[in-house]
């Protein structure tokens, strides 16, 4: 029992420290890819290739003065950073990472927590991310936050449905909600080492995947609850200091989240070619999440905001349908 | 459910993180407050009114509507992780149930409560 104890808080601090790291690091990657894609240079000066800059920016906000407004529910507004940034975080507790291997003697499973409803602890905890936001947006006392907090709100419940249901029709494949069996399945009796990946059998249902991570997320081309132009910062725009970074973090923590998510259910996790069986788990990984969070900078340097009308028309009556429709499709595609 | 103390562990060190850095800014940021600091963000010009303002009723709306088909994603979960032993007969239900639901939405549809303008 003890060592259990030991064994799984190690692997938790062990997963925080890299998730954290990541988010530093996405944000440079961000404006690394956006700064190249624009034809400029992205951040140069700190460090080689800026490679310090995440850690200036870090720097520069611990050290900032934390201004609170006088027209703030002060409850609500401490709480709200942290209700938006502990569920994010506490998605990575299902994400299995590797195969299991020891260290030091520590037996390590390569997933901090097997839970057995793995898919639907990583839902549950995604749509909590919503309340961090409507407590940001209602608890600042300022009119542009209000706005975003709602815009946001209403966003990531409209498009959590079909991010729910999107994943339904693999379900229907694996029958299993366990993240490591359905790593499993995916590995299980292929010759080459891609063709069990759901993605091949599930094609739609993976577009889908990806257009709502991408709005859940309150990223471009759905990032209207921070549209700069017209809401200032949206619901984060009366927090600075630590706080404000808190929700950044955040942000990044759900787009790591989604990526990881993604790799883990449709692109067979950490699983890699056996040819190359050399290579850690861990790498194939980390190599298709990259390729998740390269795909999303890439969105946005391209695609224009969408209108609110349009964003909402487009998950209710298109995303919405598909999903329901992809359901019906393999549930008859299995039966024959 | 030592699968979900590991969750509990893992809860824990992540709010103890975020704490640790409230608390880590705490020492070492300024303080220096000063009454036209702590305003409400306007674009510079003094807030006029509260900012607990009305709302269009329309989120409200959408609310509503997310409530009824997220208790219809509720239920095809555990219909999808069964549905290798359920068979046609299953299908069949889960068709009747879903396109109870869409005519719904097709109602709301038509109302025009999906339309934003």
């Amino acid at each position: 029992m003890l060592e259990m104890i030991i064994s799984s808080s190690v692997q938790v601090v062990v997963v925080i420290l890299v998730v954290l790291f990541g988010c530093a690091y996405s944000t440079w990657l961000e404006r690394k890819v956006l700064g190249h894609l624009q034809h400029r240079m992205g951040p140069t000066f700190a460090g080689p290739f800026g490679l310090l800059q995440p850690v200036s920016d870090g720097l520069k906000l611990i050290f900032k003065e934390d201004i609170v407004p006088d027209s703030v529910e002060r409850l609500t507004y401490t709480l709200a950073p942290i209700v938006s940034f502990v569920p994010a975080l506490l998605t990575f507790a299902v994400i299995p990472y590797s195969a299991e291997f020891s260290f030091f003697g520590l037996e390590f499973k390569g997933v901090i927590s097997d839970l057995n409803i793995g898919v639907l602890w990583v839902f549950a905890v995604t749509s909590l991310g919503v309340y961090g936001i409507i407590l940001a947006g209602w608890s600042s006392g300022s009119k542009y936050s209000l706005m975003g907090g709602l815009r946001s709100s209403a966003q990531m419940i409209s498009y959590e449905l079909s991010y729910g249901l999107s994943i339904v029709g693999v379900i229907i494949f694996a029958n299993t909600f366990s993240m490591t069996e359905l790593v499993a399945k995916q590995a299980s009796d292929s010759i080459l080492f891609f063709e069990n990946w759901y993605i091949l059998k599930q094609p739609l249902g993976f577009l889908l995947y990806l257009t709502c991570a991408i709005a859940e997320t309150n990223r471009a081309p759905f990032d209207l609850p921070e549209a700069e132009s017209e809401l200032v910062g949206g619901y984060h725009t009366e927090y600075s200091s630590m706080r404000f970074s808190t929700f950044f973090i955040g942000e990044y923590a759900n787009m790591l989240a989604v990526a990881c998510v993604g790799a883990t259910i449709f692109l067979g996790g950490w699983n890699g070619p056996f040819f190359l069986s050399f290579v850690p788990a861990v790498v194939w990984f980390l190599i298709k999440v990259f390729l998740f969070m390269f795909f999303y900078i890439w969105l946005r340097a391209t695609f224009p905001r969408f209108r609110y009308d349009q964003l909402m028309r487009f998950g209710w009556l298109v995303l919405f349908p598909l999903a329901i429709l992809n359901i019906l499709v393999t549930g008859l595609f299995v039966l024959l | 459910m030592t699968g979900y103390l590991a969750v509990l562990i893992f809860l824990l060190v992540g709010t103890g993180i975020v704490l640790f850095t409230f608390f880590l800014s705490r020492l070492i940021r300024p303080f220096n407050t000063y009454p036209e600091k702590s305003i409400n963000y306007e674009c510079a010009e003094d807030p006029i009114g509260t900012s607990w303002f009305q709302f269009n009723n329309r989120f409200y709306i959408f609310a509503l509507i997310f409530v009824i088909f997220d208790v219809e994603v509720i239920f095809l979960f555990p219909w999808a992780v069964a549905y290798g032993q359920l068979g046609l007969y299953a299908l069949v239900e889960m068709v009747i149930f879903i396109l109870i639901l869409f005519f719904g939405l097709y109602y709301a549809w038509k109302k025009g409560v999906l339309k934003w303008v």
